[in-house]
């Protein structure tokens, strides 16, 4: 799950890490309200949307008067923005978070991932900050420290200056940072976070070390023992139907075909995508209905694959296992009966079951295609969806 | 001999009184594997569904003499039963649980580290070896005996591949569900060098997925140490980036873990690519020959 980045300075704020003083607005003239109170002679106005390159995109302004606060502000809120993080049609701005401006000496970059090759959480901190870091690693991997931590030992000042000296720091803003490190190391795991990324960290004249940006995911298995982020969910900012599917333990995705998917399974579901593919076709989503299946959410899958319109077949393909095909051929032939289905249906059954569920798909009377195996299944629904059949 | 499991395998349940736990424990006893116990904290002394329960899992493992563990818990709750496992030294655990926290499984990894169990899963089918012992979630019918070898992230696109060996008479030596996280148990190689080892495997399928270099580390190793052909498929070609597709571990998060890069390591490591799903079983047929 993600969060806003103002959600994620207020949760670094709670845990004593430094973060800029700000407030969020919805207009121009809020903006001004938030500005007014922080006082100064500069701030940051920057829109809220779950996308990074908000900046090169136009949606972060440096305003040097109330004026150019009210200005920008009236300009970014409401704004479809477009970064490369976004997609082509790009994300409107529904929030911004007004900041106090801060005299910059360095920027670097920090961050907290899970190493899958190592199966730890790792540190990394580099000296080349509020750039790209993914192409940092990749042209100067070297540029970037990492500290893998011992799950079983936790955090230990070590961390934080092998990091710290590893990015030139000395002194006090090296006693900073640490803290800075040991501060986000924490909340990383009391918050149960995937990411943690500061990026840019500055050091600024007077010697603070303090989070420009901040972003911030959390574990979706572990939201049931974090109440409080889960709170923090902006339903504007995931899929609708992404949403809907959640709510009955189906994980679908919406993709640009026209030939709809419903599979048990996520690598057969992204299997039968591929295969689509490979017979020329474009799947339009992916639809993993799970092991734990009912008629009920079969039914609510065909809903939810339908509400895209530009599905022009649909393919059902289910190897059973825990799921037996004659609750899955159940679901098809109410689903296709309650919704009047008038797009061509391929069902491929295989697996615990299958002669019932065969059986109950033949005697429904429905205009259901057959498949034999999976190649079968594929070709059929090509077919189907470019009007051959 | 095949791996991991097999005839002598003993096996208890941790969580067998719950639904999942009780229906898939008898799927398994009734495919003929050795169920010899369960765990049900607060439940020791019943006998349940014929099979005696225990409080903890040490107990169960001193009076049954248990020597594989499967574990049925709820997410909130796998972590510790795979930690208590572990600490127990139980050879073999199978955790079929998804969804488990990823800070959770980072735990296990470093305490697996540190003993000499071996854990498979978590959100996993499980493990069987055909007509001697089934370990998990997966229909057992549809497997036959035999001398090939099963790798895969994925429960239904195993049960694919193997339905596609079966059809063709290629039976299975062992089928091993490694699970869909992005921190588990037993890794590619893990199994690799089981099977390279195993005099009754003579070629092996590895189904991998989009996200993390599993399959790419794997398709090194083959280069440098097995000497049986390797057949691969990776689900994800047509996936988006940056996306979760149903499994936790399943997402593209760079350029180095699509379907393409890892195609691409494995065919230049020597492996068989098979790019459609549905060439599995075809592909086997042909390194066999």
């Amino acid at each position: 799950m993600n969060v806003h980045e103002y959600q994620a300075k207020d949760l670094m704020r709670e845990a004593g890490i430094s973060v800029l003083k700000g407030g969020t607005a919805k207009s121009g003239d809020e903006a001004v309200e938030v500005a007014k109170k922080l006082g100064g002679n500069i701030w940051v106005v920057k829109a809220q949307i779950h996308a990074g390159g908000r900046g090169k995109g136009g949606g972060v302004k440096l305003a040097k008067s109330l004026e150019e606060v009210k200005q920008f502000g009236d300009e970014i809120m409401g704004m479809t923005l477009i970064t490369h993080q976004t997609g082509p049609e790009g994300k409107v701005v529904n929030t911004l978070l007004v900041e106090e401006g801060c005299d910059i000496d360095h920027e670097y970059y920090v961050g907290i991932v899970l190493d899958r090759d190592t199966s730890r959480i790792t540190m990394m901190a580099s000296r080349e900050g509020g750039v790209d870091i993914e192409e940092i690693a990749k042209d100067s991997p070297e540029k970037i420290i990492k500290v893998g931590i011992d799950p079983a030992v936790g955090y230990n000042a070590y961390v934080g200056r092998k990091l710290g000296f590893g990015i030139g720091l000395k002194g006090d803003t090296l006693k900073k940072a640490m803290k800075f490190f040991e501060g986000l190391y924490d909340m990383y795991i009391d918050r149960d976070c995937s990411i943690a990324e500061i990026n840019p960290l500055v050091t600024t004249k007077s010697g603070d070390v303090i989070a420009l940006d901040a972003k911030l995911n959390f574990d979706d298995n572990a939201l049931y023992r974090q109440p409080a982020i889960e709170e923090l969910r902006d339903e504007t900012e995931e899929s609708s139907q992404e949403l809907e599917a959640g709510k009955y333990g189906l994980s679908y995705i919406s993709l640009d075909g026209n030939i709809g998917c419903l599979v048990n399974g996520a690598g057969l579901a992204m299997g039968t995508l591929d295969i689509i593919k490979i017979f020329g076709g474009e799947p339009a989503n992916f639809l993993d209905v799970g092991g734990g299946a009912t008629k009920e959410t079969v039914q609510k899958a065909f809903e939810i694959i339908l509400e895209d319109k530009n599905v022009k077949a649909i393919l059902v393909n289910i190897f059973g296992g825990i799921m037996k095909c004659d609750i899955i051929a159940e679901g098809v032939v109410a689903a296709a009966k309650e919704l009047k289905l008038s797009v061509p249906l391929v069902v491929r059954l295989e697996g615990t079951n299958v002669n019932l569920g065969k059986k109950i798909l033949e005697e429904s009377g429905l205009a259901i295609t057959p498949a034999g195996d999976l190649a079968d299944a594929a070709k059929k629904v090509v077919a189907a969806a470019n009007g051959e059949a | 001999m095949t791996i991991l499991v097999g005839r002598d395998t003993k096996l208890m349940t941790v969580g067998l009184t719950g639904k999942q736990g009780t229906f898939h424990t008898l799927q398994c006893r009734d495919y003929g594997t050795n169920v010899v116990g369960g765990v049900t904290p607060g439940k020791g002394g019943i006998t349940h569904e014929g099979i005696p329960v225990f409080n903890t899992i040490n107990e169960c493992i001193e009076v049954t003499g248990a020597n594989a563990a499967m574990v049925f818990v709820p997410p909130p709750f796998a972590a510790d039963s795979i930690l208590e496992c572990i600490e127990s030294g139980i050879p073999l655990i199978i955790a079929i649980t998804e969804g488990i926290p990823i800070n959770d499984m980072v735990k296990v990894r470093s305490a697996l580290k540190a003993s000499s169990s071996i854990l498979i899963g978590p959100n996993c089918p499980g493990i069987i070896t055909p007509g001697e012992c089934k370990i998990g979630i997966m229909p057992g019918h549809i497997h036959m005996p035999g001398r090939v070898g099963v790798i895969s992230r994925s429960g239904t696109l195993t049960y694919e591949a193997v339905f596609q060996l079966t059809q063709r008479e290629i039976g299975q030596s062992t089928c091993v569900g490694i699970g869909g996280d992005p921190v588990n148990g037993t890794s590619f190689i893990d199994c690799l060098d089981l099977f390279e080892k195993d005099p009754d495997t003579d070629a092996v399928i590895m189904i991998g997925e989009i996200g993390g270099n599993a399959e790419s580390d794997a398709a090194r190793w083959i280069k440098k140490n097995m000497t049986k052909p390797v057949v691969s498929f990776i689900a994800g070609a047509s996936a988006p980036a940056g996306k979760r597709m149903g499994h936790a571990g399943a997402i593209i998060s760079g350029g180095d873990d699509t379907a393409e890069a890892k195609y691409k390591v494995l065919e230049e490591c020597g492996v068989t690519i098979a790019r459609s799903p549905a060439e599995l079983g075809e592909k086997v047929a042909e390194v066999l020959k």
